[in-house]
């Protein structure tokens, strides 16, 4: 039932898509971890605009697709008079989208941190944004490591959605192998390794990270 | 950008179309997803020989699996399997059905799982040794109590599923987003105003189930 010789055949198509999936994700990983982190602060600079504009943010998104914020940049943004190709538009897509999930994670990191240290960090004399970077941040990201390693195994799997606007990934790949080879059932069962070759490892090292974390505190 | 255009009759009443596909679609996926799931995770909360090991794997395959490669295989590479001389087709909303649900019960499982778990060890010992039995102390102590903590996570899957429906424009479905890529076919200044109104229609459906969610937490608490 599942032949091997798709693997052998197509293996330099496999890797390409592999590794563009790999490189989408980074791209996005490094993007949504910068973009959340603005907008999660937003949200909790007790300056009302901006906090209106972070939960807006934060609850539109997290409420809609991501099959919409990718076809945003794909075909909403041309018609703005900026065209970009399917990987661009994918991985800027999937940047914006997990930015949401991310930011949720980073506040509720940040709430954790007892209001005190804020309190003793600015009366010693720190601006807000030294008090944040020197000492809410670091106590905020031992409790934000679990739910961002989760988020970035969903990452990676909805990196899938480049495949809809031809963005070269893994799926788009195998897509093409299938039409190749019409060896549908291998094509795909090896697909799905290529994925989990990259999500399994993540999943058990965020358990045992969870795990080691609970422990610690 | 032509707002007038996009949003002419015509084009509202198939989006409608998609959004009733998407709704069906989601309706019976939430459902056997729940039930389906609910059993596996009590399964392995109870820690059954050889059935929670199994379920064990299959739930973690399935949970770090992309749900578009789920939908393709069990629409295009299920079919050309034979189990024992026996070969499964669906039409499209069945197949996107079945595989919404497989990943989703996969995902309703932990959640249920981690709901059980959490109901401290006391309250099963104490029910144990005023004399109900294994299955009595679950029906009874265990899950009304966990269920309880489970409403949030289990509603935040429930929109998951609602907006992952979407996927399923790689089948084909004739859901909302399906319906929408169509209309945005066939004029290129239909993209934004479509994108946009079919965006409010999801945030409405799925804010609506969220602001249910709190107000269940604030009540159950």
């Amino acid at each position: 039932m599942l032949d091997f010789s798709i693997l052998i055949e197509y293996f330099p198509d496999y890797m390409e898509g592999f590794l563009n999936t790999i490189q989408a994700s980074l791209i996005a990983l490094v993007g949504s971890f910068i973009l959340g982190t603005i907008i999660a602060v937003f949200r909790i600079t007790g300056i009302k605009p901006l906090q209106w504009l972070g939960t807006a943010y934060v609850e539109f998104i997290r409420n809609i697709p991501i099959l919409i914020v990718v076809l945003f940049f794909y075909l909403g943004l041309p018609s703005l008079g900026a065209r970009l190709d399917g990987f661009q538009a994918g991985t800027l897509g999937l940047t914006v989208y997990t930015s949401a999930f991310i930011a949720e994670a980073i506040r509720a990191g940040i709430l954790s941190v007892p209001k005190g240290q804020m309190e003793a960090a600015r009366s010693s004399g720190m601006s807000y944004i030294q008090s944040m970077l020197h000492v809410i941040l670091p106590q905020a990201i031992k409790l934000v490591i679990p739910p961002l390693s989760n988020q970035f195994i969903n990452l990676i799997k909805n990196s899938s959605v480049l495949t809809i606007v031809a963005g070269l990934d893994l799926m788009y790949f195998a897509d093409s192998i299938n039409g190749d080879s019409y060896a549908t059932v291998s094509t795909y069962i090896f697909t799905g390794m290529f994925y989990l070759i990259l999500t399994l490892p993540m999943s058990y090292g965020s358990h045992v990270l969870e795990r080691r974390l609970a422990k610690s505190s | 950008m032509d707002f007038a255009g996009a949003y002419s009759p015509e084009n509202l009443k198939f989006l409608m179309e998609g959004l009733g596909m998407t709704l069906y679609v989601a309706f019976f996926a939430i459902i056997f997803s729940f039930v389906i799931g609910c059993f596996a995770g009590v399964i392995r909360y109870m820690k059954i020989p050889v059935l929670s090991q199994v379920l064990a794997v299959v739930v973690e395959i399935l949970r770090n699996l992309p749900l578009l490669l789920i939908i393709f295989f069990v629409q295009f590479a299920v079919p050309q399997i034979s189990f024992f001389g026996i070969q499964f087709k669906f039409t499209i909303p069945v197949g996107a059905i079945i595989a919404l649900t497989l990943f989703e019960a996969a995902m309703i499982s932990e959640i249920v799982r981690a709901g059980l778990n959490s109901i401290p060890k006391g309250q099963v010992e104490a029910a144990r040794s005023s004399g109900l039995g294994t299955v009595q102390t679950l029906w009874h102590i265990v899950l009304p109590q966990g269920l309880r903590r489970m409403v949030p996570p289990l509603v935040s899957q429930f929109i998951s599923l609602l907006k992952d429906t979407s996927l399923a424009v790689i089948v084909a479905l004739a859901e909302l987003m399906h319906n929408a890529q169509i209309i945005m076919g066939q004029n290129h200044n239909y993209p934004i105003p479509i994108l946009l109104l079919v965006a409010m229609i999801y945030f409405v459906v799925n804010y609506t189930l969220s602001l249910i969610s709190r107000r269940l937490e604030t009540r159950t608490v």
